[in-house]
């Protein structure tokens, strides 16, 4: 069965000797993959620490550029051709200069709402939580959060208080 | 922790080096601690100075007023408002153009300064981005207030429909509704998404309803290594969306002008002179409210003199980008061979309407001058009333753009010389301004108005330089 443990940093420099230890740690029941960093900033140091971990936003960005003009153009025309029937005095029906101007705001707005949801369903949010929260993560101390084989709990205890933990938290899923 | 404590009592070598490579001012305190930056800016949502409730109840006031106008030109006409032919736009939409205007600059210079990383935007970009969007807000009142039959309004709006009714998709009007629309939506998606970090601290720290607000808002953040990578490629991407999105606007904007034959308007550097105006308009706002925040808030450590500094030297020179284009506008019109629109400008700077236009020279094109004099830039109330000055030019600006035409226009048996707005008119453009305030004073007393965890970037970031300079 796998249980959660969270350990809190004072600094990064610690945190990073923690995961410099974990990656190098051969031990049944744990994986670098299940190793969580919960921070008040962003640390591109120590998530590089954790491994490539793939960001999937663009590929939502790109769909809702693709669709967004598309549907725009297509609801714009569609109701000026509902219109098909009335005098035109010559002009066309469907005239595409001006029909741009609306098709690239269409384009902006899908493309936005796209990233946003992207971003929403990459963050897992809302619900599918991490179990273990310190509310201290989101003032100024570096939370590492590990899931992995009960068996591996207390190795995985020693290695955080060796780099001078400031607390440890356990939960059992 | 020893390190960091060694690191926090500097040693004579250490100062010498520091005045040789820190800048003589740094935009923020390096030594301010992430706990403090917390408890300020939650502080500020709990006990701001008195004077921001006297700001809010007369902002209040003056919306009470506004809508009591509303609410008598609604019942009675737009008679009441002294609006007719050809003066058929009147304050409304100067006044809707001012908001836009003054909606552009909050996020298209957030997202601008975000994409060139330049980290003195981060203690002032919230709030310019809140009022991005309560400006549009209250634009878009002005759109339903002018039309008088205020339930028709969705005429406006582009959407296919089998009603017989025929949105005109040819007219700028419409483009003007569906980019307003588009702009609203983005920046406040762009300000909420900035936001979910520092909603997470909120909800950490809250108690009661707030904190059921907070919790429902942060989305359940716990700033997972995951959450954050994903957050900075949306914020870059949004960000980059809303730079072309924000020129498209006011350039929309500006065709509700320039594609008509009018004189005065039918003129190619529109587009640009708008855009460069919305930012004017919208920077000398940026610095009236940094100045009111930093004191209702007490926000002297964040939003510091050396911030101001860049604002106030970022203003004046797009002041010279707008005088540029304003030169351009009257010189094409000058040497062009258009009678009637030389006649229009000459009308503008000699008729009826000679004190709105030189007013606005005064406020907008003189007045940016005294920026370079050290006092008005590190005297807060001068500033103040500077940027109050500069605001009210480029408010000035947007009615010399339409009144003097409608009055002045191809025939001359549509002249109206002398014609003013009525009190209907003023009261609900300043009953506009109580509005704007009122919501930005709320808004401000609810959510953090400065990013707390861009803020711990900055301070980690000028650590980290530091840090790297000692070792160089």
């Amino acid at each position: 069965m796998k249980s959660h443990i969270l350990a809190l940093y004072n600094d990064m420099e610690e945190a990073a000797l923690v995961l410099d230890e974990l990656n190098t740690t051969k031990l049944p029941g744990f994986s670098m993959k299940d190793v969580v960093i919960k921070s008040p900033i962003e640390h591109p140091e120590l998530s590089e620490k954790l491994g490539k971990r793939p960001v999937y936003v663009q590929l939502f960005t790109l769909m809702g550029v693709l669709l967004g003009p598309i549907t725009g153009l297509t609801l714009v025309a569609s109701a000026q051709a509902s219109f098909i029937y009335q005098i035109r005095g010559g002009r066309p029906v469907v005239p595409i200069p001006p029909d741009m101007v609306l098709t690239y705001e269409f384009f902006i707005l899908s493309g936005v709402l796209m990233t946003v949801v992207g971003c929403f369903i990459g963050w897992k949010l809302p619900g599918n939580r991490s179990p273990l929260y310190n509310t201290r993560v989101s003032e100024d101390k570096i939370g590492i959060l590990v899931k992995a084989e009960s068996s591996a709990i207390p190795f995985l205890h020693e290695v955080f208080k060796k780099h001078h933990s400031l607390e440890i938290l356990g939960e059992e899923k | 922790m020893s390190q960091m404590i060694n690191h926090d009592i500097p040693d004579d070598h250490e100062i010498q080096i520091e005045k040789k490579f820190i800048p003589k001012d740094l935009d923020i305190d390096k030594d301010i601690s992430w706990a403090r930056i917390n408890k300020d800016v939650l502080r500020s949502l709990d006990r701001p100075r008195p004077i921001f409730w006297v700001i809010f109840f007369a902002a209040l006031a003056l919306f009470s007023f506004g809508v009591y106008c509303e609410k008598y030109q609604y019942d009675n006409g737009l008679g009441v408002a002294d609006l007719n032919n050809p003066q058929v736009w009147g304050l409304y939409i100067a006044t809707f153009i001012f908001w836009i205007g003054m909606g552009h600059s909050g996020t298209l210079l957030s997202a601008l300064l975000h994409i060139i990383h330049a980290d003195w935007r981060k203690p002032i970009y919230r709030y310019a981005e809140a009022m991005t969007t309560f400006s549009l807000l209250t634009a878009a009142l002005f759109v339903l207030i002018h039309l008088g039959r205020v339930w028709q309004f969705y005429y406006v709006v582009a959407y296919p429909n089998e009603r017989w009714v025929w949105p005109n998709f040819s007219s700028p009007l419409v483009w003007d509704a569906t980019a307003i629309g588009t702009y609203l939506t983005s920046s406040l998606l762009f300000l909420y998404t900035g936001m979910v970090p520092d909603l997470a601290i909120c909800r950490d720290n809250a108690t009661g309803a707030r904190k059921k607000l907070y919790t429902f808002l942060s989305l359940g953040w716990q700033g997972t290594d995951r959450q954050w990578s994903t957050f900075r490629v949306t914020y870059m991407t949004l960000a980059c969306f809303l730079m072309p999105l924000a020129v498209s606007v006011h350039s929309i904007v500006s065709t509700d002008f320039a594609v008509s034959q009018n004189p005065g308007w039918h003129i190619t550097s529109f587009p640009p002179y708008f855009v460069a105006g919305a930012l004017y308009s919208g920077c000398a706002v940026i610095i009236t409210l940094f100045i009111l925040l930093r004191y209702v808030f007490r926000f002297e450590a964040y939003m510091t003199m050396p911030i101001l500094n860049k604002l106030i030297k970022m203003t004046f020179a797009i002041a010279m980008v707008w005088n540029y284009l304003n030169l351009i506008e009257y010189s094409t019109v000058w040497y062009g061979d258009n009678m009637i629109a030389k006649q229009q400008l000459l009308d503008k700077m000699t008729g009826t309407y000679a004190p709105v236009f030189w007013g606005m020279v005064f406020c907008s094109t003189v007045m940016p001058f005294t920026l370079l004099i050290r006092f008005v830039r590190t005297h807060l109330p001068t500033l103040m009333v500077v940027s109050l000055i500069l605001n009210f030019g480029m408010w000035l600006e947007r009615v010399q753009i339409i009144t003097p035409t409608f009055g002045h226009s191809q025939y001359p048996w549509t002249w109206t010389s002398g014609w003013w707005p009525s009190w209907v008119q003023f009261g609900i453009v300043a009953g506009s301004f109580g509005w704007f305030t009122m919501l930005f004073m709320l808004y401000c007393k609810i959510f953090p108005t400065i990013s707390m965890y861009e803020v711990k970037e900055m301070v980690h970031d000028q650590g980290k330089m530091l840090k790297a300079k000692k070792v160089a």
